[in-house]
């Protein structure tokens, strides 16, 4: 009897709550930053992590104080820094803490450890094995962010998957220069104001306009020349812009560029409707195109430039709007030439379309100038 | 007049919104390393610091040190962990338990008392197909292995496997402690439309035999908990009150205490109850509960909390709080939609009334009343006697 109540027992220990009330589960963020061949490292771990593997209580009393982790700062480093293997190339990264600074977090306060690690040279190929408090506590994870050139990364850390490894950075330029080119891109797809300003443009340059003020049908050729005349006016204002405030040359607020580029749109439509300028489109697309670039500029500075490697990325995200501009303009071009043979080209298309253009981005404008 | 009611609301949500926004700057703030002013500034608060049962664990961690092959001492230790784990909602804890047991954890056929706490340690993580296996191999060489069974038991009533619970629970052996067997078996009956005949052999057993505090109050919380869900609210109170008066610490019991004070409009004596014990999720968000009920400001300040915390699991890609997230969505964000997607995906996993009763109010916010079909019908098939949920499904009729 008393052994089987024993075991009945310590059965029920086991048992009682069997969903989860918990606490958060124990784990650490580990932060990287890669610039060439240093990496800089903050890593918050939990006080009663820290306290069950090495004890930071000294007077035993239950409370951890800033004098208690003071004097231990340089135990703590070693035991972290000792479970963290930074490898640049197969070859070790010495880590060295560089500041000690505490954080509060919802469940409890962290010891916050800087360190600096150098490499022994410009880094290609980097990896990283953690296995801090694995033997005390398997369930431990250690939750990485890495930043290297730009590109950001995130793994989590286990007993089963200790390690995470990436190529990257200078070493192999291409996949930088891969990285940026897809994000110009992809900001030109999502980034329909630029998209609806250059059909704005492109709109009336299938359209012959006469003397009597009706329209005619270019013939293709004459269609395709003048969207090339627009297209590379466009393109080469926004460039200029978009190099000149990458590099710093020219600053201006985004609270001001952004109603500026929808003021543009507003206007390319309004003159289909209304027109003022009919030759030379292309002035109009070169003078708008150089507010456009400072568009790009401001995406690409939230996205971040590498400090080397900073042209190649720079004329690769450029490239990138390009390549999703010239997209645009290889679906449009045929179709509008294709469609301005038809007698609803002007009224539909030309005015009603530049007309709901014009709607939508009058509502941009003003929102982004109100908000 | 109805003009200056819609512009006063205006102003609250206004002042709402800016004090929502002061909130997280505020947290934002907070959230930044620093270092303290002077070496006095307390950082932490240990856990039951000096405690008999800290330092009998750490003598207990100390020896298996030196000696890390020694089985009995490891089983020992494992257990004290999850003791611990269990009072306090501490997943740490189960962690130390698992690194305790780790000689035996991963090799080919381990010792059955090993099996037996990995299998609790795979459930604690809703692992529970896991768990299942492990007790499968134990109860093939030991069919008649009393904690093998009841963690059997208690696995399939959280995934809603009450049939097959009930019969794990009278396979124990009958030697044992009664209000084991019975505690085992009220709660699956109680589950599964026996709720009258389980609440007898439950308060029977408790005043026949002279028992464990531990037990008892085990018994008493699923007492009061079976008494809630046929509406007896005054008998509930009574056993809820009684298992307290153990005064023994215990996450669970808390809990559900709270949640019977916050069901019955009761937030002020749910708050006292809880007296800021913000560490446990699961008490946390009882907490923000009832503060938002009372309208104080600490709600937002747990609620910045909570979130703090769905987000570190979510990054660890954790799926231990989809209930707590799934109620915290619905009572706190009062975001209808996604609490009800939420609520459907715990379902998957687990069936108690908690459970269901998300499913259904996540429904009723979300005024898709259809989505709930599976869990009315799942009530229905069970015979699950509970008072709220059965007026929950009235109003989902209602439509």
């Amino acid at each position: 009897m008393p052994r089987i109540i024993q075991a009945l027992y310590a059965a029920l220990l086991v048992l009682i709550p069997v969903t989860a009330e918990a606490h958060k589960p124990s784990d650490s963020t580990l932060g990287l930053r890669i610039d060439g061949a240093t990496v800089q490292g903050t890593w918050a771990i939990a006080l009663r992590d820290l306290d069950y593997a090495m004890g930071l209580d000294g007077d035993g009393d239950g409370d951890i104080t800033w004098g208690e982790l003071r004097t231990r700062h340089g135990a703590i480093a070693a035991y972290a820094l000792a479970r963290l293997d930074l490898r640049a190339d197969d070859a070790v990264c010495p880590a060295a803490a560089s500041e000690h600074l505490v954080e509060d977090r919802s469940d409890g306060a962290y010891a916050v450890l800087r360190f600096t690690a150098e490499c022994a040279g410009t880094i290609a190929d980097f990896n990283v094995h953690y296995s801090l408090f694995f033997d005390l506590d398997p369930q431990h994870r250690g939750l990485l962010k890495t930043e290297w050139n730009g590109v950001n990364a995130t793994s989590i850390l286990s007993p089963e998957r200790p390690s995470w490894r990436a190529q990257d950075g200078e070493a192999n330029p291409w996949i930088q220069a891969a990285v940026y080119a897809e994000e110009g891109v992809w900001h030109i797809w999502i980034g329909i104001d630029h998209v609806l300003f250059l059909i704005s443009l492109l709109l009336p340059a299938v359209l012959h306009r006469c003397k009597s003020g009706g329209t005619l049908a270019k013939r293709p050729h004459a269609a395709f020349r003048e969207v090339v005349k627009v297209v590379t006016a466009f393109t080469l204002a926004h460039s200029i812009t978009l190099g000149l405030a990458s590099l710093g040359w020219i600053d201006l607020p985004p609270r001001l560029i952004e109603p500026l580029i929808a003021a543009s749109i507003v206007l390319a439509a309004l003159n289909n409707i209304f027109p003022v300028v009919s030759r030379g489109i292309w002035a109009v697309a070169f003078g708008f195109g150089l507010i456009h670039g400072l568009g790009f500029a401001s995406a690409l500075s939230e996205l971040g430039l590498p400090s080397e490697g900073l042209l190649l990325s720079l004329f690769s995200f450029n490239l990138g709007v390009e390549v999703g501009q010239l997209a645009i303009v290889a679906v449009f071009l045929p179709a509008a030439t294709y469609a301005a043979r038809t007698r609803f080209y002007q009224p539909l298309v030309l005015r009603f379309g530049s007309f709901a253009i014009a709607a939508v981005a009058s509502i941009w404008f003003v929102e982004r100038a109100l908000i | 007049m109805k003009n200056r009611m819609t512009c006063s609301i205006t102003i609250r949500a206004l002042c709402a919104a800016i004090v929502v926004f002061m909130g997280l700057i505020a947290s934002e703030a907070t959230a930044k390393p620093y270092i303290p002013a002077n070496d006095d500034t307390v950082l932490e608060k240990l856990p039951a610091p000096g405690t008999e049962s800290q330092r009998v664990l750490r003598g207990l961690r100390t020896q298996l040190t030196a000696t890390p092959e020694n089985l009995t001492l490891a089983l020992r230790l494992a257990r004290r962990y999850m003791d611990v784990g269990r009072a306090e909602s501490d997943p740490r804890y189960y962690g130390y338990a698992e690194s305790a047991l780790k000689p035996w954890w991963d090799i080919d056929k381990p010792p059955l008392e090993v099996l037996v706490l990995r299998a609790g340690l795979y459930q604690f993580r809703h692992d529970f197909e896991t768990a299942l296996d492990d007790l499968e191999t134990i109860l093939a060489a030991r069919p008649n292995h009393a904690q093998a069974l009841l963690t059997k038991a208690f696995v399939l009533q959280v995934v809603g496997r009450n049939g097959a619970a009930i019969e794990a629970c009278r396979r124990l052996p009958k030697s044992g402690p009664s209000l084991i067997v019975a505690t085992c078996l009220g709660r699956v009956e109680s589950l599964s439309g026996k709720a009258a005949g389980g609440k007898n052999r439950l308060a029977n057993a408790l005043t026949a035999g002279n028992n464990e505090d531990r037990l008892r109050l085990w018994a008493l919380t699923n007492l009061a908990e079976i008494a809630a869900r046929r509406g007896g609210a005054q008998e509930a109170e009574r056993h809820f009150r009684a298992a307290l008066d153990l005064g023994r610490r215990d996450v669970y019991l808390l809990g559900a205490y709270a949640d019977f004070l916050l069901e019955r409009g009761r937030p002020q004596d749910a708050r006292d109850l809880l007296d800021g014990d913000t560490r446990p999720d699961g008490l946390l968000l009882r907490l923000a509960i009832a503060e938002q009920r009372l309208g104080n400001d600490a709600a937002l300040r747990y609620r910045t909390m909570l979130e703090a915390r769905f987000e570190a699991s979510r990054r660890r890609g954790s799926i231990l709080h989809r209930r707590e997230e799934a109620r915290f969505t619905l009572e706190i964000l009062k975001r209808p939609e996604t609490a009800l997607r939420l609520a459907l995906a715990n379902w998957d996993l687990q069936k108690e009334p908690h459970d269901a009763a998300l499913v259904l109010q996540a429904a009723i916010a979300a005024k898709t009343p259809t989505r709930a079909t599976p869990v009315v019908a799942w009530i229905a098939k069970t015979g699950l006697e509970d008072v709220s949920l059965e007026a929950s499904i009235r109003r989902l009729k209602q439509g």
